[in-house]
């Protein structure tokens, strides 16, 4: 080939493959478009021919450019990484994130203001609620953890992602199933389960997406380096499986036809009940505590430069963490049709899980031992620092939620909204910013962040948003569930319903001022990460990341 | 700082993990068999012991209009703020009426038990108010209750509601298990016009394939058939079917 004359080449067999599929995807989803009767179905079936053009518009644009069609494993004897699609995930993580947030406020405020609604499909609550809690989990959580697992998979396997088109189609693919789901919800195109509320085409389509990305991430570990899998990588890999199982048991439908959105499940009634909160709380287990756990077992002991505190604790750690949480899931169901005996089983196990949780936390937060100065000097590391105490508070307030006396209580009041948000806010979303300040300097090979000052302002702003936000539903939570229950002298129900929802008002208010400081926090951020990625680039600076990671592999 | 150290002449139980370390499909068949166990314990029998789902008389699927209508709850996300879930306690009971069984959404796809009561529970609500009452309340909460924070739905009584795959609705219900029969399936779409419309001719056919179903024009517009008729008819059928007064708690203890 003559690249200097032409960088024109041909494309590969995987290029013709992918351009290959792709454009047998356009006159099907063509076809569905117009004989639906569903305009919103229409619209996402010419969202999926507009994909499916950009698609071979990228592959072929790899050709035309001459892009080298295989990229060396290794350059001058070191990895040849692929930080490609982890940049594009860490911006999307960013964007998605504060959409998520500004919708979860503009929701708080329509709980507050209910003419905020204002009376149109597509504004109420009820349709905008799915919006928010999947932008925060899927979209800002899900970019997070795709981002940070491709990344440290490379870093701890010394080895380049395996596939060439299949990390983009991952990152891009799983993308294009929020923009879909996302859509939908506004659209009414929702199949009403909590979380896993797209319905039966997106879910496909998100399963494809999900085993590309298990074999993409399986097989980098394959051609690892090292002899061992590092312990990150074990919750990686067991979020992902278990997200695959948990997705398709979950999600076994029936469409009503091809050329509607709608469908219904293979379960209904009690059954159904089980298996949705057997998805719905490993959905907490498994892609918001798991995942994160391997985030915290990456990022923890390189940025505080200290090995794990305890290699064994680890081992414990994950295995118990992943056989407990399966079982965690009736304590979403207690007092309801569902029989005595499982709920009883849920409750049990949601105890238990007390233990491998704060298990993990004393592993992370202990791993600063030697160091614990640099919580003055980084607010990067008190941030994830802070975030493991919050999941410690988050994982004490579940089991004893749990118990079935407090979860008459408990259940169906804000103070579950509350402990999720301590969870939410407090653990994820602060130990994906703090990867984010680490990830972002690294990536785009800079000295360091652009300004230390701004992320402690972040911290502290978005700390108080915290504090209101969660002292705000308990006392809601649990003054409503008591005026539910509350009695007069003479033996009759105290409140009607709606003085209940009276007495909620100072409380939202409050709520929403917390979510409003949080999101303020988070645009500080993306302020900081955009002005660090303008900074000069440090060429010549050794990569911070070049140092060799701190990680207690020992066996 | 903990690390393992080496011990040749005793090999520990910890160096036997080493196997997952370093062989990651035994790392994932582990991952696979330890996350299996839960799930299997607690599902897998919902499905075959008999006590799961009470007998009782009175279950019957949803008419199609009453389907119809299920949907746009169901696309509205009604179950983010209401539940469908009485629980056995004495508030609530008092509250709401009597706890809600099993058997009470054995054809529900998916279940609407609910999470959060941000609104009152809806198992029982079902001939609680009247139509002209929901209908005012879905096009303007607060002119009815004033202290309500519901969102509006004044859109609904002004869509026609579209119906023309209704049988294909019905169809895929009976491929998870609900029982519509043949007939019920061809007559789908004039059963769900017989009920929305007041003195139609097919009421008496849709009452004996449905028994209980109520039929009249549920959005004050007899011309047309709208969104909030059907939105209105499965409400007003909401915990119904069972009759309590007959029902015996005692006939399903094992």
């Amino acid at each position: 080939m003559t690249a200097t004359a032409s960088p024109v080449r041909q494309a590969t067999v995987g290029e013709m493959i992918g351009m290959l599929i792709a454009a047998a995807c356009v006159l099907p989803l063509i076809v569905i478009a117009a004989l639906t009767e569903s305009s919103g179905y229409a619209f996402h079936a010419m969202l999926g021919v507009l994909a499916s053009v950009a698609s071979i518009v990228l592959i072929a644009n790899r050709c035309f450019n001459g892009t080298v069609p295989v990229e060396p494993q290794e350059i001058d004897g070191k990895p040849n990484y692929n930080m490609g699609p982890v940049k594009f995930a860490t911006v999307a993580s960013m964007v998605w994130g504060i959409a998520g947030f500004a919708v979860g406020l503009i929701i708080a405020l329509q709980l507050a203001f209910p003419d905020l609604n204002f009376d149109l499909p597509w504004t109420n609550f009820g349709r905008l609620r799915p919006l928010h809690t999947s932008a925060v989990i899927f979209a800002f959580g899900g970019n997070v953890l795709i981002g940070t697992s491709f990344y440290v998979v490379q870093r701890t396997c010394r080895a380049r992602l395996a596939g060439i088109l299949s990390p983009w189609f991952v990152v891009l693919g799983y993308n294009f199933f929020i923009l879909i789901a996302g859509t939908g919800y506004l659209l009414g195109i929702t199949q009403a389960k909590e979380y896993a509320e797209p319905e039966w085409y997106a879910d496909l389509w998100l399963t494809i997406v999900w085993v590309v990305y298990l074999l993409v991430f399986l097989g980098t570990v394959m051609k690892r380096r090292e002899p061992h899998i590092y312990v990150a990588n074990w919750f990686y890999l067991g979020f992902i499986l278990t997200i695959a199982v948990l997705h398709i048991g979950n999600n076994v439908a029936v469409p009503v036809s091809l050329l509607s959105p709608r469908s219904y499940g293979l379960w209904s009634g009690v059954q159904d009940a089980m298996f949705q909160w057997w998805y719905g709380h490993n959905a907490v287990g498994f892609f918001l505590t798991a995942g994160f756990l391997a985030i915290m077992y990456y990022f923890v002991p390189k940025r505080a430069e200290r090995p794990i505190y305890s290699y064994r604790l680890s081992i414990i750690h994950f295995w118990a963490l992943i056989f407990i949480y399966i079982w965690a899931g009736p304590h979403h169901l207690h007092y309801t049709a569902l029989p005595d005996w499982a709920q009883t089983l849920g409750m049990t196990f949601s105890i238990m899980l007390w233990m491998p949780s704060w298990g993990g936390m004393i592993n992370g937060i202990m791993t600063l031992s030697g160091a614990w100065d640099r919580l003055r000097t980084d607010p990067v590391l008190r941030m994830m620092v802070v975030s493991l105490a919050f999941y410690g508070m988050a994982t004490f307030e579940g089991p004893l939620m749990s118990i079935k006396a407090v979860n008459g209580l408990s259940h169906y009041t804000d103070w579950t909204i509350g402990h999720v948000h301590a969870g939410a806010l407090g653990w994820v979303a602060y130990i994906s910013f703090g990867a984010i300040y680490c990830l972002v300097p690294w990536l785009w090979n800079r000295k360091g962040l652009y300004s230390l000052k701004l992320v402690s302002w972040h911290f502290w702003i978005s700390t108080l948003g915290i504090v209101f936000y969660i002292c705000a539903m308990w006392v809601s939570g649990i003054l409503q569930g008591l005026m539910w229950r509350a009695y007069t002298s003479l033996g009759f129900l105290e409140y009607s319903f709606i003085e209940t929802v009276a007495a909620m008002h100072p409380f939202y208010v409050i709520r929403a001022l917390g979510g409003a400081l949080f999101l303020i926090g988070a645009l500080i951020m993306a302020f900081n990460l955009w002005m660090t990625v303008r900074s000069e680039s440090a060429a010549e600076m050794p990569r911070v990341d070049e140092a060799p990671a701190p990680l207690a592999m020992a066996v | 700082m903990t690390t393992i150290e080496h011990k040749p002449a005793r090999k520990s139980l910890w160096a036997k993990h080493k196997i997952f370390e370093t062989n990651s499909i035994i790392l994932v068949i582990g991952v696979l068999l330890v996350i299996s166990v839960g799930g299997l314990v607690e599902i897998a029998p919902l499905f075959y012991l008999k006590n799961t789902i009470e007998t009782v008389q009175g279950m019957r699927p949803y008419t199609p209009l009453e389907l119809a209508g299920r949907a746009i709850y169901v696309r509205e996300g009604c179950y983010n703020c209401h539940s469908q879930m009485i629980r056995p306690l004495r508030d609530e009971v008092e509250r709401y009426g009597h706890y809600s069984l099993a058997a009470e959404s054995m054809y529900d796809k998916p279940f609407q038990w609910g999470s959060k009561r941000t609104g009152p529970d809806l198992a029982r609500v079902g001939g609680k108010y009247s139509d002209e009452w929901q209908r005012a309340h879905l096009a303007e909460p607060r002119a009815v209750v004033p202290q309500s924070i519901m969102p509006g739905y004044p859109f609904l009584a002004k869509t026609e509601l579209k119906y023309s795959d209704i049988a294909d609705e019905l169809r895929a219900n009976r491929a998870g298990g609900v029982p519509y029969g043949d007939e019920m399936i061809a007559k789908a779409e004039s059963d769900l016009k017989a009920q929305a419309t007041p003195d139609h001719p097919g009421q008496p056919d849709l009452e004996k394939r449905y028994p209980k179903a109520q039929s009249r024009d549920f959005d004050g517009d007899p011309q047309r058939i709208t969104e909030a008729d059907a939105l209105i008819a499965y409400l007003q059928a909401l915990g119904t079917l069972v009759d309590f007064k007959l029902y015996d708690d005692k006939a399903n203890i094992r």
